[in-house]
């Protein structure tokens, strides 16, 4: 674990990598690379193992070999090799024998995309799996995803294959068994999102301009001018007509 | 009670002024979400709530007369509360701050005030006793809390002495202010360890260096001078706290295990004292091996000299009451007591007696008075304590003597189990009350379905069994439609009856005999598990204890894991509940196997588990019994079944290659799966490792498997589904980053599938950090944090969408879902702080789910789902107001009257549990903490029962009026009819 402090160092750099990264969701489709691109100085290799026995044992086998390029552009690629004969038999026996639901496992060590120089590797490695029988029926066609976290760890790979199903058809093309066709993305993770205070705010700001108008209330009096005026005026009459002949009036005594 | 139909015309009504009146959506939304509030005559109807303080430490009586009702208890929940001792109900109660903060080191009692020094000697409190409020606070200087005693001048108490490590002070009881404070001198070496006052001028400070010597400071109550200073060689002593009292005239009395020897000192001799040693021997006592001698005495009052009585314990049994004569080095042995299981002094008026609990037979133990100055036995003076077959056994004896109108000591007692139990006795052996303290620490619960009646349960057999002939068959249903009719008559006869008392007689008494399951399952069985090993069974309707299960020997830092094997669906098999007690250190589990019903231990044979284990998961497989498998991982992972009949193993099998199971190594941020091998090893599949560098795992919760999702996806605004992502194998991995710096701080969110290990969602919420509280269920996951940055609390919403079309959909498999589901996110605001997080859960999951969120406050707020729905629209348009969306708001209400519990707070709500019932409509639920809480709810609510105050009299008088016009019309229509023909 001498790692810790370097990644302390590292970790107030790399927000503005990652949200690059994020936003970038690398993914080179790997296939069958291996066009030497390996002079840039942040690319490294690590080896892509698999394994597919019958009998449950794990013997990891290599598969290819993942070029990792950390720094800005996070990317991958894979440079893989036709699978042997004798390879292409195992599986198949592999996919006769579902019964048994045999396993192909893959696993990657674990690294760090963004150490720069040694201890990149740490021990461990990361396994995933998918029914052989699936791997068969789909022609070899996988999806490899490989996650990191924030600071450009690799801490999980995951593998599928499309279709995923096994339906028990038989393959029949050798040809079909000879070379992967693989899909490789790697995935940092996501920002989860912050409350929308701003957009908010703004979205009220402008629902009130839009009503600013109708919705100024006006005063009393200016609502009911039209109304108060004559009334006022009838009662300012007739408080005249009664004041001019009040006098007989209250003397009725009223 | 308004109708609830205005409600919806007026929100259909304000619905469609919405589009120009946005901004008072907000207020408009009121009418939206239906009002969760109780009514006045709902009160406690369905819900009730239980109060309780934890394990006493320190316990006192009022006033030593035989009319007083109150008592004062001091818990380590950090509780001082009041009990009235006639029924055991709380007159009051203060929580203080959980952990050592506010951890009461000591409780006196004096008259009307009660002094208490809180969180290792932080602060001294008195409160007033009558009301339980407090008179004042006074803050103590810094310095780890000794000892405390009170101190009277002129036989008056005026001043409370308190001792810390490298100080003393004096304090006036009736303002707090300080009287003095002086350093003890040399207290680095010397450990001060008791404080002395018995009614003289000065007030004695004790400490000890550790086998070399005492040394006695006096320190004048005027002004804190030193008047003298001793040190008497004492090679044999460590500790004066555990080994040595005062008694008589301040002859200080130790005990030393090694030579077997009392040793006595007067403390305040002039000249330079030095220890006089006797030996048990002498005294013809002998102690068991192994044992450490312990001695107890009485000061009745701070303003006299201690009595110059004490016990002395020689083993776990056997006590010894002796006596300091006259000269003060000579000890005469009173009363021998063998078996004794505890001791207590009580003194009342002048006098002082002795309580001793001796043990009478399997199922009962009795408390004698003896005279302290003779050691004579008191006439009358016996009460029995019953021991129950599944309790503690009795820890501490807390007496409460008073003066009889005769002059003679009567008294009641207060018996402290090992299980926290209190019970309270009085004269003759009259058991007033039990108060069960061991739940105010619930550490996980299960509610359990009540079995059905004898007559229920009788025409459930008749389906399970297998035909013997058509004839027979044909009886046996006609006697249990028979058997049906006479219930259902005794039924009616039943209400018949009830409904001529008045309502208030009718009270149903629960007991376990008459347990069965209600029409609607309503009523069910809360199984509680709390930290002290002591299993209850309560009747979720009424609150009341059916049954109680003491576990001895579990540590107190042990795991609990309480699984539901067998439900009580399978008459005549009974309900199977299983606990998994994990001890945490050794990691070695136990199993207890148990009859949630009765509470009873099934007396099934338990599988060896040499190895600690590390995972227990239950199977959907269930054997012959229809007890579903429970899987046990060790820490070789090898995998123990049980049951583990052939039948199971049989069927394990075959199901091998389709078992996977995950565990989580939280401190190596391992994630790792497998895969069950027909031999029953396992075989690692897959691995994800967070470095715990960056960041560490805090939390993991997969979905509750009893979970119902009634509808598969949500029909959009263009009448399109989005269909949810229902992954029953998803788990949500909540880690919080190492780094705690506000700016850096980070909590991720990981959506794990636990059979794949494939990364289904990675989230990171920067500036965050917990206590992350999340719920993860059906397509969702909630979590709340704080944010550092605004300082605020905020929740966040995940949902999974699989999209508008859906891969497979009639099986899910994780291994077959070769797509990542679309993930929506929201974030909002919460203006509070939360301490535990539930979802609703319904019996077929139609009804909305509600959040249920527990707050510091002790209110349970009922969040509607619907408001934490990352589809919330920023801008409303036709389609989101098709859909019902309400726009996006990023402040989260807090409403008062989704606060469920309206003021029954429960005190530092810790877990809240929800159970479906029979009716769709209802969610039960418990929460628990330092109090029990239970309570119906209603998210969507009541639609598919009828109101409690439904005018049954209305509606059919209405239809009888109809009916009868109608006959009457139709009668006349026939003359009309008829007269017409005629004419």
């Amino acid at each position: 674990m001498a790692s810790v402090p370097r990644s302390f160092l590292l970790l107030s750099i790399i927000p503005t990598i990652l949200i690059l990264c994020a936003d970038f969701a690398c993914c080179n489709t790997g296939r069958k690379t291996g066009d030497g691109l390996d002079t840039d100085f942040s690319g490294f290799s690590v080896p892509l193992e698999h394994s597919f026995q019958v009998d449950d044992v794990s013997r990891f086998r290599m598969r290819g070999a993942l070029q990792l390029r950390g720094g800005r552009e996070t990317s991958v690629s894979l440079s893989q090799s036709q699978l042997s004969e004798e390879d292409r038999n195992t599986l198949k026996v592999g996919e006769e024998v579902a019964a048994v639901d045999g396993l192909y496992k893959i696993r990657v060590p674990r690294v760090s995309l963004t150490d720069r120089q040694t201890e990149r590797q740490m021990d461990g490695y990361l396994t995933a799996f998918v029914r052989a029988c699936s791997l068969v029926e789909s022609h070899l066609s996988d999806v490899i995803t490989l996650h990191t976290d924030v600071s450009g760890y690799l801490i999980g790979v995951s593998i599928v294959t499309i279709p995923g199903a096994c339906r028990g058809t038989e393959v029949e093309d050798e040809v079909d068994l000879e070379a992967f066709n693989t899909t490789l993305t790697i995935i940092a993770p996501t920002n989860a999102p912050q409350p929308e205070t701003a957009l908010f705010i703004e979205r009220m700001d402008i629902e009130h301009e839009k009503r600013g108008k109708p919705q100024e209330q006006k005063s009393f009096f200016a609502k009911y001018w039209m109304y108060i005026v004559p009334l006022v005026l009838f009662l300012m009459m007739s408080g005249a007509q009664d004041q001019s002949g009040g006098g007989a009036a209250n003397g009725g005594g009223r | 009670m308004y109708p609830p139909s205005l409600v919806v015309t007026f929100t259909k009504k304000s619905s469609v002024k919405m589009a120009k009146l946005t901004s008072l959506f907000v207020i408009s939304l009121s009418f939206f979400c239906i009002s969760e509030a109780v009514f006045e005559d709902q009160v406690g109807k369905f819900d009730w709530r239980q109060q309780y303080v934890g394990k006493t430490l320190f316990a006192h009586f009022e006033s030593n007369t035989q009319s007083s009702k109150k008592m004062f208890v001091a818990t380590d929940k950090n509780i001082f509360a009041s009990f009235n001792s006639r029924t055991g109900d709380l007159l009051w109660r203060h929580v203080d701050k959980t952990g050592p903060e506010g951890s009461i080191d000591i409780l006196l009692l004096h008259g009307q005030d009660a002094l208490m020094v809180v969180g290792d000697g932080r602060l001294l409190r008195s409160w007033d006793t009558n009301i339980g409020g407090l008179n004042w606070e006074a803050v103590l200087d810094t310095g780890s809390f000794q000892a405390a005693c009170f101190v009277a001048i002129q036989d008056t108490v005026k001043l409370v002495a308190v001792l810390k490590k490298a100080a003393l002070s004096l304090h006036y009881l009736s303002n707090g202010h300080q009287k003095w404070v002086e350093n003890l001198p040399d207290s680095d070496a010397v450990q001060y360890q008791a404080v002395y006052s018995g009614g003289e001028e000065e007030v004695y400070v004790l400490g000890v260096v550790p086998n070399s010597h005492l040394t006695i400071i006096a320190y004048s109550l005027e002004d804190g001078e030193i008047i003298k200073q001793r040190s008497v060689e004492a090679s044999w002593l460590s500790s004066v706290e555990s080994s040595c009292v005062v008694v008589g005239q301040g002859v200080l009395m130790c005990v030393d295990p090694a030579t077997l020897a009392l040793y006595t000192l007067p403390i305040q001799a002039e000249e330079t004292p030095e220890f006089s040693q006797i030996l048990l021997q002498s005294l013809d006592l002998e102690v068991s091996p192994g044992f450490q001698p312990v001695l107890v005495s009485s000061q009745p009052h701070p303003a006299r000299s201690p009595l110059s009585e004490f016990f002395l314990q020689l083993g776990p049994d056997h006590h010894v009451l002796l006596q300091l004569n006259a000269d003060g080095y000579t000890i005469a042995p009173l009363r021998d007591f063998q078996p004794a299981f505890l001791v207590s002094f009580a003194t009342t008026g002048k006098k002082t007696v002795a309580a001793v609990m001796t043990p009478k037979n399997e199922t009962a133990c009795a408390i004698n008075l003896f005279s302290v100055d003779s050691g004579r036995r008191l006439l009358d003076t016996t009460v029995l304590f019953p021991l129950e077959l599944n309790g503690g056994k009795p820890h501490a004896l807390y007496v409460h003597a008073f003066l009889k109108k005769d002059d003679s000591v009567g008294y009641r007692v207060l018996v402290q189990t090992q299980d926290h139990a209190l019970t309270f006795i009085q004269q003759p052996g009259r058991v007033v009350w039990t108060r069960e303290e061991a739940l105010a620490d619930v550490v996980t619960m299960e509610m359990v379905d009540l079995p059905l009646t004898g007559t229920q349960a009788e025409l459930e057999g008749e389906f399970g069994k297998k035909a013997d002939g058509l004839f027979p068959m044909v009886l046996k249903r006609l006697s249990s439609q028979v058997t049906l009719l006479q219930a259902w008559l005794a039924h009616l006869w039943k209400l018949f009856y009830e409904a001529r008392k008045p309502r208030g007689q009718v009270k149903n008494e629960v007991t376990i005999e008459t347990l069965s399951r209600d029409e609607f399952n309503l009523q069910k069985m809360m199984v509680m598990v709390t930290a002290s090993g002591k299993l209850f069974g309560i009747d979720s309707k009424s609150g009341s204890i059916l049954w109680k299960h003491y576990l001895e020997n579990v540590q107190p830092n042990a795991a609990f894991k309480l699984i539901v094997q067998r439900t009580t669906a399978h008459f005549p098999h009974p309900p199977q509940c299983t606990l998994l007690i994990k001890d945490k250190d050794t990691g070695l589990a136990t199993l207890h196997v148990f009859n949630p019903i009765f509470g009873r231990k099934s007396h099934i044979a338990l599988p060896a588990l040499p190895r600690p284990i590390l995972q227990s998961l239950l199977l959907p497989v269930i054997d012959q019994d229809y007890a579903k498998v429970l899987l046990l991982v060790d820490d070789q992972y090898k995998v123990t079944a049980f049951p583990s009949t052939k039948n199971v193993l049989q069927q394990l099998q075959e199901m091998a290659s389709s078992i996977f199971f995950y565990l989580i190594r939280s401190d190596q941020g391992n994630l790792s799966g497998f895969r069950l091998r027909k031999d029953l090893s396992t075989e690692r599949i897959w691995e994800v490792v967070l470095p715990t560098e960056v960041q560490k795992i805090v939390a993991v919760k997969g979905k509750r498997p009893n979970e119902h999702v009634h509808s598969q996806g949500r029909v959009m605004g263009d009448r399109s589904v989005l269909y949810k992502y229902l992954n029953p194998n998803l788990l949500a991995v909540v880690t919080e980053s190492t780094d705690t710096h506000p700016e850096r701080a980070f909590v991720g969110v990981f959506l794990v599938d636990g059979v794949t290990g494939r990364i289904i969602h990675e989230a990171v919420q920067r500036k965050a950090r917990g206590p992350v509280h999340f719920v993860h269920s059906e397509n969702w996951v909630v979590y709340e944090y704080w944010n550092t940055k605004s300082r605020r609390n905020e929740f966040s919403v995940l949902e999974l969408f699989e999209g508008t079309e859906l891969y497979n959909s009639t099986v899910f498999s994780s291994l077959d879902r070769p797509h990542l589901p679309q993930v929506l996110q929201q974030t909002y605001i919460f203006p509070s702080p939360i301490t535990t997080m539930e979802a609703t859960l319904t019996e077929k999951g139609i009804t909305s789910r509600h959040l249920l969120v527990g707050l510091p406050s002790g209110a349970i707020l009922s969040l509607p789902k619907m408001f934490l729905d990352p589809r919330r629209p920023e801008v409303v348009t036709e389609h989101s107001r098709e859909e019902n969306l309400i726009p996006y708001a990023p402040e989260m209400p807090i409403r008062t009257e989704w606060f469920i519990n309206y003021n029954q707070t429960v005190a530092r709500v810790k877990g809240i549990y929800t159970a479906p019932s029979g009716l769709e409509s209802t969610c039960l639920v418990v929460a628990y903490g330092l109090d029990i809480y239970q309570t119906r709810v209603y998210p969507s609510k009541q639609f598919d029962v009828l109101k409690d105050d439904y005018d049954y009299v209305l509606i059919s008088s209405v239809l009888f009026a109809l009916f009868f016009a109608t006959m009457i019309s139709k009668r006349l229509a026939q003359v009309k009819l008829l007269n017409r023909a005629w004419r």
